[in-house]
């Protein structure tokens, strides 16, 4: 069996948005997304686990220097590093980071692939349903526990109601909440050996994906323009005279926050 | 703008949430259609109308007795093709995330996620979205139909707007693999009170308590608000409680509807860890304090007098 | 009371031991450079172009000739300086290959200027002879760091970062490399899940460069009797980014206020501003850590600093984007240890105390030992000779003191020394030895310890402003801006007796830049995760010890 990890390449230290393009600058070095290092830990751990997981394969759409930040998953333990990068993918928003992604995961033919809980950048937590979708696969997210059990996998998935557990045949898409485990640190070893582990680059002409379904091009979504955040309204600070909860409550009333 | 608001329903009740959701889209005038799928919930489609719904799209198919997302999509996917809309909207949570961004995929159509508000301006509509941990705010938009939009959980109140809702019943075929996960267990709602990612309301204590004992007014209050309760890095640091309450930098991330920091000096460190909550109210004694910068309502005084009382005046008002 | 009265738990002993991995276990490399700094890499920068043309050699050095450990996620992480840099020492490195045009730069100083500095007024001064620096350039350190190991990666070298090097691998009077350390304990230094152990590193030749307050290199020059007759002292210096409306055209210094001119105060040290282009300022304040009064912060010096006039005209507009923190080695000349070099081991940079106080550099020199250490180590691996032969390394001795860095640190020898006595005697005794060329006064100064200093309390915090987010800041944002997210549950890497009384827990509390200490009922307390590493603790009493690899700051425009 084969394990995809989509991970993802983010900023470093402060994040910084560009008043021009309005979105993150991604012009500094970049790490590895702190909540994939989860799923490539699930990954490796799935791998020890079994005898027969042949392959884990880290795949991310992104800038060529995010090829660095990934060996951190190749010195944890991955086998194989494969960045799709093209400058026609740049602002690529869910639906063309999708497509992309999918086109790259099909072509790896991973029996299970797995995403982290959520992107550190940009927030967003959904990625892997539109994936699913576009590699008409079942899914199972919020994962805090995985097992494995005669060609299924099996997830305890977080919800706000608690935990289901579900179970989906291979092949599958799970995406791990950050709950379910903790990452190892890379030996010393294992991080002087990730530069000879192989790292592919790939052009969205080798997946056979068209510039103009990727980047801005194939994006349906845009931003108009950044601001502050709304004005939190007066602040309002009292000394307490004895009637201090008293105040607070009619506060709270008047702001229906109770 | 012909705007299709996806309800959620739980143990016999619509999602308070999508309730929300279908008022807000209310208020932005145009016309508003509801959808709701699962098995049993033909009944509760009706309510929808009083929140502003003209109409309930309904699927009830005991395949979708589970929340799992994937047979919604298929579901969602058939109602749109049959009806044409302008915008879906969806009111976050672990499953309408998931069908929301299955259902962009399928269809080719934009997702704008975490929305804090929604205008229709000059017949375009707008999301605004926050980033950075809530310290930038972008005006977002889409630039084909329908628009997909999550909404951050609890942004908007349900109001009644009175009518009623015509209640239309649909049928869609699922795919083979959107039926192949099962569910085995389902949950049931935490005794234990919401975790405080989840939590409308979350009373976090810090150093100001004075000792670990203290702690019992913070979880008093939380409870008699139904909320849930947090720690700074210093009291969990020093072993007052548990790390997994902590609030930070360090720490988790929370926006909820309410946050009362008592004893807790504000630092950066803390606040970037719950600065997008929608009130904050603060209890300190030292006035100096740089939670009081930030803070809705500030107040300066001791927490031991303070707190029960607070919690005694919430106690007899939820039994009033 | 003096700090050192209350000596911290520590053992060098703790920090040194034989290899103990099993045989094949243990990570062998050819030439093991300890900290990627501008030494290091250097270092590492030369003895690639070395190893280019000598292929035999290198391939004798196995799987990495030359490898780079680095404690800071990566290179830059944890560099810190003003700065204005001399290029001359990286334009030999590169062989006129690289232009300066190339090297990550804010622009030549043509202009400068300083000032002697009262509460409302700055009056300009003839700049001292030694601060000169017509013809360098501006720099942030960090970024010139990262630039650094691009440029040594592309020559082959391999960069470890996020990995300490713990302990100082002897045998038979040998260094044979360091052990790394551990990452995943908690608190209590118990595994967690996670636990990893460090490994033995076994180098030829093991190349100290850690910068400030070295951890390593001070266990070295105990251990290996390498200290010279002088103790080393240090200076504290705190610097801000900001981004400004107007751009700066000049290179300031400033003398004076806020900092105290009487003898008893000891209140040595100024503060820079520096143009980074032309949208960004740094601005830093640096103070000498023989001060005695128990309430000097030097973060909080810089806060009133720049409600001075001349400063707040500077950033006024402008939004504080970079914060950090570092100690300075200011002994010069008289407290260099008396060799650097060891069977085994070389010494560069600012942990061997290569600094020119006067004139407030140590950037060029870092270059020029790194580039030299790799010349006596390449030499020592050459067919018939070996490193850790005793003497095989002597070269690098040497070299170093036939170049221009001892010739100028002996020149400015006596001048920090002279400050002892109060700024008025102290500029007139450095002017005098300026004008003769370190010939007068005759003699060496004598240098006392930070820590033999006696603490008293004057009620100077009462001036400093309080923080009003716009322009003056506290230390827990300033710790925040520094990009520090150490882990909470970390083990405390600091030695320090937490007993003491409260006039040292005092000091200590308005010392640490990053509100690491706390005066309490009964002594201290320690607030480990603040740390930024700047290592003042060591110099007033406490010991400094490197915490898990990847924690601490993460500078990178610093």
């Amino acid at each position: 069996m084969k394990i995809a990890v989509c991970v993802k390449v983010v900023p470093d230290g402060q994040l910084r948005l560009d008043p021009q393009s309005k979105r993150l600058d991604r012009s500094g070095e970049g790490t590895l997304n702190a909540f994939d290092v989860n799923a490539v830990e699930e990954a490796l751990k799935l791998k020890e686990a079994g005898s027969d997981v042949e392959e884990v394969v880290i795949v991310s759409l992104g800038p060529e220097r995010g090829l660095e930040a990934m060996r951190k998953a190749l010195a944890m333990g991955a086998d194989r590093v494969v960045l799709v990068s093209d400058e026609a993918a740049a602002g690529s928003d869910l639906v063309a980071t999708s497509r992309v992604l999918a086109a790259a995961l099909e072509r790896e033919g991973a029996e299970l692939v797995l995403f982290g809980q959520q992107a550190g950048d940009s927030d967003g937590a959904v990625l892997w349903a539109a994936v699913a979708d576009r590699l008409q696969r079942p899914l199972i997210s919020q994962v805090a526990e995985l097992t494995r059990q005669n060609g299924n996998v099996r997830g305890k998935r977080q919800t706000e109601y608690g935990y289901d557990l579900l179970e989906a045949p291979l092949p599958a898409v799970i995406a791990v909440s950050d709950a379910i485990n903790e990452p190892r640190y890379p030996s010393l070893k294992g991080i002087m050996g990730a530069k000879k582990k192989p790292q592919e680059t790939l052009s969205l002409g080798d997946l056979g994906v068209d510039a103009d379904e990727a980047g801005e091009a194939g994006s349906q979504t845009e931003v108009y323009a950044l601001g502050d955040p709304p004005a939190r309204g007066d602040t309002v600070k009292i000394e307490d005279d004895g009637s201090a909860a008293e105040k607070i409550v009619q506060f709270l009333r008047e702001k229906k926050a109770l | 703008m012909k705007f299709l608001v996806f309800l959620e329903h739980h143990e016999g009740a619509l999602q308070k949430d999508s309730l929300g959701v279908l008022s807000k889209a209310a208020s932005l005038g145009g016309e508003v259609e509801a959808v709701l799928l699962g098995a049993g919930v033909e009944e509760l489609a009706a309510d929808a109308g009083r929140y502003g719904a003209a109409r309930v799209h309904v699927m009830d198919d005991p395949l979708l007795a589970a929340p799992l997302p994937q047979p919604r999509v298929d579901a969602l996917e058939t109602l749109l093709g049959e009806q044409s809309f302008d915008a879906v909207l969806f009111a976050a949570s672990v499953l309408s995330a998931d069908v929301a961004a299955g259902l962009a995929a399928r269809l080719g159509a934009g997702l704008n996620w975490d929305l804090t508000d929604l205008a229709v301006e000059d017949g375009r509509l707008v999301g605004k979205r926050p980033e950075l941990g809530d310290s930038v705010y972008a005006d977002v938009g889409w630039t084909s139909e329908p628009r997909l939009a999550l909404i951050r959980s609890g942004t908007f109140e349900p109001a009644e707007s009175g009518g009623s809702a015509e209640v239309e019943t649909f049928e869609s075929r699922l795919q083979d693999f959107s039926l192949a996960a099962t569910m085995i267990e389902q949950a049931h709602s935490e005794s234990e009170g919401p975790s405080i990612e989840d939590a409308e309301i979350v009373v976090a204590g810090g150093r100001g308590l004075g000792s670990p004992e203290n702690f019992a007014l913070v979880e008093e209050l939380a409870k008699a608000l139904g909320g849930a309760v947090a720690a700074t890095r210093a009291v969990v640091d020093a072993g007052w409680y548990p790390y997994a309450a902590q609030v930070g930098q360090t720490g988790k991330t929370v926006s909820p509807k309410l946050y009362i920091a008592c004893g807790i000096s504000g630092a950066i460190q803390h606040k970037v860890g719950m600065q997008g909550s929608s009130v904050i109210v603060a209890i300190n004694k030292d006035t100096n304090a740089p939670i009081f910068e930030y803070a809705d309502f500030g107040v300066v005084g001791d927490l031991h007098e303070v707190v029960p009382k607070l919690t005694e005046l919430v106690k007899q008002r939820k039994a009033a | 009371m003096k700090p050192a009265d209350y000596p911290p738990p520590f053992d060098p002993g703790e920090f040194v031991a034989a290899p103990s991995d099993p045989e094949g276990e243990r990570i062998e490399v050819g030439v093991l450079i300890v900290g990627a700094g501008p030494a290091g890499l250097a270092c590492a920068i030369r003895l690639g172009q070395l190893l280019e043309g000598a292929p035999e050699l290198a391939e004798r050095l196995g799987d990495v000739p030359v490898a780079v450990l680095e404690k800071g996620k990566q290179p830059g992480s944890h560099l810190l300086s003003g700065a204005v840099v001399n290029p001359r020492s990286l334009r030999t490195l590169f062989k006129g290959r690289v232009k300066t045009s190339e090297m990550p730069f804010y622009g030549r100083v043509d202009h400068e200027g300083v000032y002697f500095l009262t509460q409302g007024r700055a009056v300009r001064i003839p700049t001292p002879p030694t601060m000169r620096n017509h013809g360098n350039y501006v720099a942030s350190l960090s970024r010139l760091g990262r630039w650094l190991g691009e440029r040594a990666e592309e020559g082959g070298a391999t960069i470890l970062p996020e990995t300490t090097a713990a302990k100082l691998l002897v045998t038979d009077g040998r260094v044979r490399g360091v052990r790394t350390g551990d990452r995943g304990r908690g608190r209590g230094g118990e595994e967690l899940a996670n636990f990893e152990p460090g490994s033995d590193v076994l180098a030829r030749v093991t190349v100290l460069a850690e910068g400030t307050q070295g951890h390593l290199t001070g266990v070295a020059l105990g251990r290996l009797a390498l200290e010279g007759k002088s103790p080393q002292v240090w200076a504290l210096g705190v610097k801000e980014v900001w981004r400004v409306a107007r751009p700066l055209d000049r290179v300031i210094h400033t003398m004076g206020w806020p900092l105290r001119a009487g003898a008893k105060y000891r209140e040595f040290g100024g503060s820079f501003i520096y143009p980074m282009g032309p949208d960004m300022v740094t601005v830093g304040m640096v103070v000498g850590l023989d001060y005695r009064d128990a309430e000097l912060s030097v973060h909080d010096l810089l806060q009133e600093l720049k409600t001075h006039p001349l400063v707040r005209k500077i950033l006024e507009g402008g939004e504080r984007i970079a914060w950090g923190a570092k100690t300075i080695p200011e002994g010069g000349f008289l407290s260099l240890p008396r060799r650097l070099s060891a069977p085994g081991l070389l010494i560069c940079g600012d942990g061997a105390g290569l600094v020119n106080v006067p004139a407030l550099k140590g950037i060029h020199y870092a270059v020029e030992s790194g580039r030299l250490a790799a010349e006596a180590a390449f030499a020592a691996l050459q067919p018939g000779e070996t490193p850790g032969r005793p003497g095989a390394l002597d070269g690098y001795d040497a070299a170093l003191r036939e170049s221009f860095v001892w010739t100028d640190l002996r020149r400015v020898r006596n001048m920090r020394q002279a400050f002892g006595r109060g700024f008025w005697l102290g500029g007139a005794l450095a002017g005098a030895m300026t004008a003769t060329r370190g010939a007068f006064p005759p003699g060496d100064a004598r240098t006392e310890r930070d820590a033999d200093q006696e603490v008293f309390t004057s009620g100077r915090a009462a001036s400093y402003p309080a923080a009003d987010g716009k322009l003056t800041f506290d230390k827990l944002s300033s710790v925040f801006l520094s990009g520090n997210k150490t882990r909470d549950d970390a083990p405390n890497h600091i030695r320090v007796r937490t007993d003491v009384p409260p006039e040292l827990a005092q000091l200590w509390e308005h010392m640490c830049p990053a509100q690491v200490y706390e005066a309490v009922d009964g002594g201290v307390e320690v607030t480990a995760s603040n740390c930024v590493q700047c290592g003042a603790i060591t110099a007033k009493g406490g010991r400094l010890t490197p915490p898990e690899g990847g924690s601490g700051p993460e500078y990178t425009v610093t």
